[in-house]
């Protein structure tokens, strides 16, 4: 029972909220196969995921964490570390904030943000147990391109700034300066955009 | 069993006075416009001119000097406004061409900040006071800033996140030495804070009524006699002509009585909200550490107390309260769909660690000591879940 009559969210995050799973408690003591640390406290959120591996099977046997974060990032990165149970690390990796929302039953559209936190997390964790286990050529490093040329904006910040809640071009332009110089890149900027937004959004 | 619901975000919004209620009730069936001049009509303006007196006298000011707005953000965007009219139409009075620029402070509402920064865009010349750790405006650097070309100095006279009180007079003098005239967003101030507009001798002072057990979508601006002004809402001659559109007649009569009531009440609440702070602040220091208070310690609303959490998000704090039946707020982010941490704490030179970590308890008539005593005995377990979950260390942890 909350002084709200109407959660802005589900129940399902609000029981993992209520009843956060796997979180990191003994982390001095915690025998890691990979670790993964993001965010930043004074952006007011920060995440790390631990995980364990079944060296064999490629599959991860278990996963802990623990954050500085809001009621979204608590909720998403608990069912997170239960849904990746069992996975194997190929899965986990392609585990989008689209399949987070979805297993908490929808997420509201400006806490998206919070979410990316756990599954950022969770590819560090995986990118770190490659590295220690010396598969470096495994770790995805994804090449950005440069979309802006005056201000050297890229479209992975243009993916960034879509889920940290830019929806339209003026937004955009607000959190990334993007296009403020020549404005050529401006037809290129609304497709990289309409991408993110529908990827993330639609 | 049913829950306990309890309320402590009074500067968010009040419920009702039950005196405010009846005099609603009571006046359900006047509708009459208040403009006509058949009986029905006559019976609504009768109310309206009965409430504009009692809120004159409450503040000090004339009757025909307070006008019916529809919410203080409406009051304070009006005042600011009138620095870009450059209309010479009959109910414009504008200011002179050479003196359109505004003095404000870091730690307004958004409702003034906003309409600066839209006011900057259309060419103003605007800048804003820094505050001390305390969240006093810094008067001496309005000394240094005002110029000939000051228009309007615009300072807010209690603060909504922190409730630091600041000492009008000093920054109306200022003002008026120099030529510029002076408005205080006084929301959060009017029916808890004595106040009176001739001694502060300020020019313009915004107050609203959902703030003080009123109705919401009801405020009042006061505009000193004979000083320029022009309307934001246009086309009748309602206010005389200062703010157009039918009296909100309900909202007025139930403003006019929740006036009537803090006029009783203030004094006493006052000293009864004191005391419950003190017990919830030595509560929360007692029982929980790495914590920080935020605000000026004496010069504060009475139930106001904004504090900071090492090592706890301020939205994850507010929501399991929630779920514990206590209704807070936060000045952080998340919450309300920015990711920024509070613009007042910053700019009060809070780390912005420590802005996230933060929440504001205020409160208000209902409150007694038995919630004051239940929520420190569920805020010490709601921080100590978050610290245990929280990637931060605390000094408790080491």
């Amino acid at each position: 029972m909350s002084t709200q009559g109407n959660w802005l969210y589900s129940d399902k995050l609000k029981e993992h909220f209520m009843n956060p799973k796997n979180v990191l408690m003994d982390i001095d003591s915690y025998q890691d196969d990979g670790k993964g640390i993001v965010g930043n406290i004074k952006c007011g959120d920060q995440m790390v995921v631990v995980i364990k591996v079944d060296k064999k099977k490629n599959t991860i046997t278990d996963c802990k964490w623990k954050t500085y974060g809001c009621a979204s990032a608590i909720a998403s990165t608990s069912v997170l570390s239960e849904m990746v149970k069992g996975m194997t690390l190929e899965e986990a990796y392609r585990l989008s904030p689209k399949d987070i929302a979805k297993e908490l039953d929808g997420l509201p559209e400006h806490k998206i943000h919070c979410s990316v936190l756990g599954d950022k997390a969770l590819r560090a964790a995986i990118s770190d147990y490659y590295i220690r286990n010396g598969m470096q050529d495994k770790v995805e490093k994804k090449k950005a391109h440069l979309v802006c040329q005056c201000m050297n904006i890229t479209d992975r910040e243009i993916e960034n700034a879509v889920l940290d809640g830019a929806r339209t071009y003026y937004e955009l332009q607000e959190r990334t300066k993007i296009g403020t110089v020549c404005g050529q890149c401006k037809d290129e900027t609304l497709r990289v955009l309409a991408k993110y937004l529908k990827k993330h959004f639609s | 069993m049913a829950q306990k619901l309890i309320y402590m975000d009074y500067n968010a919004t009040t419920p009702l006075h039950p005196e405010v209620k009846k005099a609603l009730a009571k006046a359900m069936d006047v509708f009459g416009n208040p403009s006509s001049l058949h009986g029905f009509g006559r019976r609504a303006r009768k109310l309206v001119e009965e409430a504009r007196e009692k809120i004159a006298t409450f503040i000090g000011a004339e009757p025909d000097e307070v006008i019916f707005v529809g919410s203080g953000s409406e009051a304070n965007n009006t005042v600011l406004s009138i620095f870009e009219c450059r209309s010479a139409r009959r109910e414009c009075s504008c200011i002179v061409e050479s003196r359109r620029s505004i003095i404000t402070t870091s730690i307004e509402h958004p409702c003034i900040l906003e309409t600066s920064k839209c006011l900057e865009d259309k060419g103003a010349n605007i800048s804003y006071l820094s505050a001390d750790c305390l969240g006093k405006v810094n008067s001496e650097e309005l000394e240094t800033m005002i110029t000939d070309k000051t228009g309007i100095v615009s300072v807010m006279m209690a603060n909504n996140e922190i409730g630091t009180i600041q000492d009008i007079k000093t920054f109306v003098k200022i003002a008026h030495t120099h030529g510029a005239l002076f408005h205080t967003d006084a929301v959060q101030a009017v029916g808890k804070i004595p106040l009176d507009v001739k001694e502060l001798d300020v020019d313009f002072l915004a107050l609203s009524g959902h703030k003080i057990y009123g109705p919401k979508g009801i405020g009042a601006l006061y505009i000193k006699k004979g000083v320029p002004f022009c309307p934001l809402i246009r086309g009748g001659h309602q206010e005389e002509g200062r703010r157009a559109g039918t009296e909100n007649t309900l909202g007025i009569i139930g403003l006019g009585k929740a006036i009537e009531m803090r006029k009783k009440e203030m004094k006493e609440e006052e000293k009864r909200l004191l005391k419950l702070k003190k017990v919830l602040k030595e509560g929360i220091e007692d029982r929980i550490p790495d914590v920080r208070f935020n605000g000026h310690p004496t010069d504060c609303l009475a139930g106001t107390l904004n504090v900071s959490f090492d090592a706890a998000e301020g939205e994850a704090i507010l929501l399991y309260l929630d779920f514990r039946g206590i209704a807070v707020s936060t000045g952080s982010a998340c919450a309300s769909g920015s990711l920024d941490p509070s613009h007042v704490l910053l700019a009060t030179g809070v780390e912005a660690e420590q802005a996230h970590g933060s929440i504001r308890i205020s409160m208000g008539r209902e409150n007694t000591i038995k919630d004051v005593e239940y929520i420190l005995d569920v805020l010490p377990k709601v921080i100590r879940k978050i610290r245990d979950m929280s990637t931060v260390p605390t000094g408790r942890k080491k």
